[in-house]
C-alpha cells in the first residue's frame, strides 16, 4: 500500500520530514519548476499570458534552430571546445598527481599542492581580466613573444586563437585542483601491492604502470564518465566574459547562444528550445557513457 | 637492498622537481605580476615592457583610490551580505537534507535521493530558471543570489556520506535518552562533522564570493551589484576611468594601477583562507572519491 505506507512513514519520522520539507521545496521550486517551465520551448511564450496560457506551437522553435545559420556553428564550437578540454584538460591532473606521488619530501609536495590549488579559488572575472590584460598586443605574453622574435597578436581578437586561449587557461586554472581526487585515490592503494611488485623486481616505472595506474583506474573512469556527460555543457560564463562579436565564429557555443538569444534579445521560447535540446543531448550522453563503462569496466555511476 | 636508488631514478627525481618548480612559477606568476603592478608607480608601469620582477617605484595611491570608490565599497558590502546569509542558509538546509537522507529509518530515502540527484543530470535551462526566479519575485533583490543557490546537490551528497560514517550506536543511545532528531543533529552529528562543515563553508563561501553571472541576470539595480560584477566593469568592460572616479589627467594614468589594486582587494581574502582549510577539503575529496 504505497499511499498508506507514506503516511505511516511520515508519522514515524515526523521530524525528519520537517527537515526535508524546506529542502524538497527548494528542489521543487528551483529545479523542477524550471523543468516544467521548459515547456515554453513548445509555445510562443508571452509574459502576459504566462507559461500555461501561451499558445502551443509544437516543434516550430526547434525547426527554426535546426535549419538556422547558427545550428552547426554552435554545435561545432561546443563539440570542439569540449573535445580539446577532454584531450588536454582531463589527463593533465592525472599526470600531475602521478608526478606528485613520486615526490618523497612531504614539505615540497605540500607546497606544490597549495600553490597549484590557488588559481581554482580566484574568481572567473579576475581570471578573465588577467587573461585579457596579458594577451593584449602590448601585454606580458606578447612582450615575451616579441623578445624571442615572434610576432605580436591580440589573442582575444583573433578567432583562430580563442579555443587555445580558453582551453590552456582552463588547464592552468584547474590542474592543481583536479589532482586532489586522484591523490586521494592514490592513498587508497594497498601498500602491500608495491612491496609485492618490488619483490618481483619492478622498478619505479613498472610500479607505476602495474600498480599505481590500475589502482586509480576506477576513479579515472568515473570522472571521465562525468566529463563526457557534461560535454555539451561548456562553461559559458568564461565564454561570455572572453568572447566578442569578432570571435563568435569560433567562440559561440550552445549555452552562450542560449544566453544571448534569451536574455539579451528576449527571445524566451526560442532560447528555451535551444537550451532544452542541449539538456537532452547532455542527458543522453551521460546515460550512454555510463552504459559503456558498465559494459567494459564494471565501473559506473549507478 | 630493494630501496637502492639508481642513477636513472635520481635523475628522474631531479627532472620531476624542476618541472614542479616551473609549474609553481607559471601558476603564481600572474598574481605576483598583479601584486607588483598594483603598488608600482603608474607612469613607469605604463612605459614598462616585458616581465615584471619587482614593483616599479612604490605607491599605495591605487589602493587608497580603490577604497574611496563607492561602487567597490558597496560591492564589498553586498558580497559580504550574500556570503554570510547565504552560508547560513546553505549549511542549515544542506545539513537538514543530508541528515534526513542518511537515516535508515526513512522508508523512502532511496526515492527521495533519486528525486534530488536527478537534478544534477537534467535541468530546465537558463530561461526557465530566470522566469522561475522572476516568478517567485526575487528579481532585483540580493535574495536572488541566495535562495536559488540554497542547496548544492554535490555538497548534499558529500555531507550525507560523512553523516553515514558516524556510528549508529551514538544516535541510538541518544534516542534512548529521549533526544529527538533535531537534538541529535545539532548536539551529536554536527559537532562530530566539523571537518565536513569546514569544507562546506569553503565550497559554498568561495562560490558566493566569486559568483557574478546570477547577479548579472537577476539584478538591474546597480546599488545591489556584488563585488565581482563591479570588477567585471573595471576589468573587462573598460569602464575603469569613468566609474572609478578618475576625473583629472593625473588620475587617468592611475587607472592602470587601479585595475591591479582592485584585483588584489577582491582576491586576497580568499587566498588567505583556503590554505588553512586545505587539509579538510582533501579529506572531503576522499569521502567523495571513495563513496561518491
Amino acid at each position: 500500500m504505497p499511499t498508506f505506507g507514506i503516511f505511516r512513514d511520515i508519522r514515524k519520522n515526523k521530524l525528519l520530514y520537517v527537515m526535508l520539507i524546506p529542502v524538497l521545496l527548494y528542489y521543487v521550486v528551483f529545479h523542477y519548476g524550471p523543468m516544467y517551465g521548459a515547456i515554453i520551448a513548445f509555445k510562443d511564450f508571452s509574459p502576459r499570458l504566462g507559461i500555461w496560457g501561451s499558445d502551443w506551437v509544437g516543434f516550430e522553435h526547434f525547426q527554426t534552430f535546426f535549419t538556422g545559420p547558427y545550428f552547426w556553428r554552435t554545435i561545432k564550437n561546443t563539440v570542439l571546445i569540449s573535445l580539446y578540454q577532454l584531450v588536454f584538460g582531463f589527463p593533465a591532473p592525472i599526470l600531475l598527481a602521478l608526478l606528485l606521488n613520486e615526490v618523497k619530501q612531504a614539505l615540497f609536495k605540500r607546497t606544490v599542492q597549495t600553490i597549484t590549488y590557488m588559481p581554482h579559488f580566484i574568481s572567473l572575472v579576475v581570471i578573465c581580466g588577467i587573461i585579457k590584460d596579458f594577451t593584449v598586443s602590448d601585454g606580458v605574453v606578447n612582450d615575451v613573444i616579441a623578445f624571442f622574435g615572434g610576432e605580436r597578436t591580440t589573442f582575444l581578437l583573433e578567432p583562430s586563437f580563442f579555443r587555445s586561449v580558453y582551453v590552456s587557461t582552463g588547464v592552468w586554472q584547474h590542474i592543481g585542483w583536479g589532482t586532489i581526487i586522484f591523490l586521494a585515490a592514490l592513498t587508497g592503494i594497498d601498500q602491500e601491492q608495491y612491496e609485492a611488485a618490488k619483490i618481483d623486481g619492478a622498478g619505479r616505472w613498472k610500479q607505476m604502470t602495474n600498480v599505481t595506474i590500475p589502482g586509480i583506474m576506477p576513479t579515472i573512469i568515473i570522472l571521465l564518465i562525468l566529463d563526457i556527460g557534461r560535454m555539451m555543457n561548456v562553461g559559458f560564463e568564461k565564454i561570455i566574459l572572453l568572447y566578442n562579436p569578432g570571435t563568435y565564429e569560433t567562440a559561440d557555443v550552445i549555452s552562450s547562444y542560449v544566453y544571448r538569444v534569451g536574455l539579451q534579445d528576449f527571445n524566451y521560447s526560442f532560447s528555451s528550445a535551444v537550451g532544452l535540446f542541449n539538456s537532452v543531448i547532455n542527458f543522453i550522453l551521460l546515460i550512454c557513457s555510463n552504459w559503456l563503462s558498465r559494459k567494459f569496466n564494471d565501473t559506473s555511476l549507478w | 637492498m630493494l630501496n637502492r636508488t639508481t642513477l636513472s631514478e635520481k635523475s628522474f627525481d631531479w627532472i620531476n622537481a624542476i618541472f614542479l618548480l616551473l609549474l609553481m612559477l607559471i601558476t603564481v606568476y600572474p598574481l605576483v605580476y598583479v601584486a607588483f603592478a598594483s603598488v608600482s608607480d603608474a607612469g613607469s608601469l605604463m612605459s614598462h615592457k616585458g616581465v615584471l620582477w619587482r614593483p616599479l617605484g612604490f605607491s599605495f595611491d591605487a589602493y587608497t583610490n580603490v577604497f574611496r570608490n563607492p561602487m567597490i565599497l558597496k560591492g564589498y558590502g553586498n558580497t559580504f551580505f550574500v556570503v554570510l546569509v547565504g552560508l547560513f542558509l546553505n549549511i542549515i538546509l544542506t545539513a537538514f537534507g543530508a541528515y534526513a537522507l542518511s537515516r535508515k529509518s526513512l522508508a523512502y530515502r532511496k526515492s527521495l535521493l533519486l528525486f534530488i540527484v536527478f537534478t544534477m543530470f537534467f535541468s530546465g535551462g537558463l530561461i526557465p530558471l530566470y522566469l522561475t526566479v522572476k516568478g517567485v519575485g526575487l528579481v532585483d533583490s540580493l535574495w536572488a543570489l541566495i535562495i536559488p543557490q540554497a542547496v548544492n546537490t554535490f555538497n548534499l551528497i558529500l555531507m550525507k556520506t560523512a553523516f553515514e560514517a558516524i556510528p549508529d550506536a551514538l544516535e541510538e543511545s541518544a534516542k534512548i535518552d529521549g533526544a529527538n532528531d533535531f537534538v541529535i543533529l545539532f548536539r551529536i552529528v554536527l559537532p562530530l562533522s566539523m571537518p565536513v562543515i569546514a569544507v562546506m563553508l569553503l565550497y559554498y563561501g568561495v562560490s558566493h564570493w566569486n559568483s557574478w553571472f546570477n547577479a548579472m541576470i537577476f539584478l538591474q539595480d546597480r546599488s545591489l551589484y556584488p563585488l565581482q560584477l563591479v570588477l567585471r566593469e573595471v576589468l573587462l568592460q573598460g569602464e575603469a576611468s569613468s566609474n572609478l572616479g578618475a576625473s583629472d589627467g593625473a588620475s587617468a594614468m592611475l587607472t592602470v594601477t587601479l585595475k591591479y589594486a582592485t584585483i588584489m582587494v577582491a582576491t586576497v581574502p580568499i587566498l588567505l583562507v583556503y590554505p588553512f582549510l586545505q587539509k579538510y577539503f582533501v579529506k572531503g575529496a576522499l569521502i567523495g572519491a571513495i563513496k561518491g
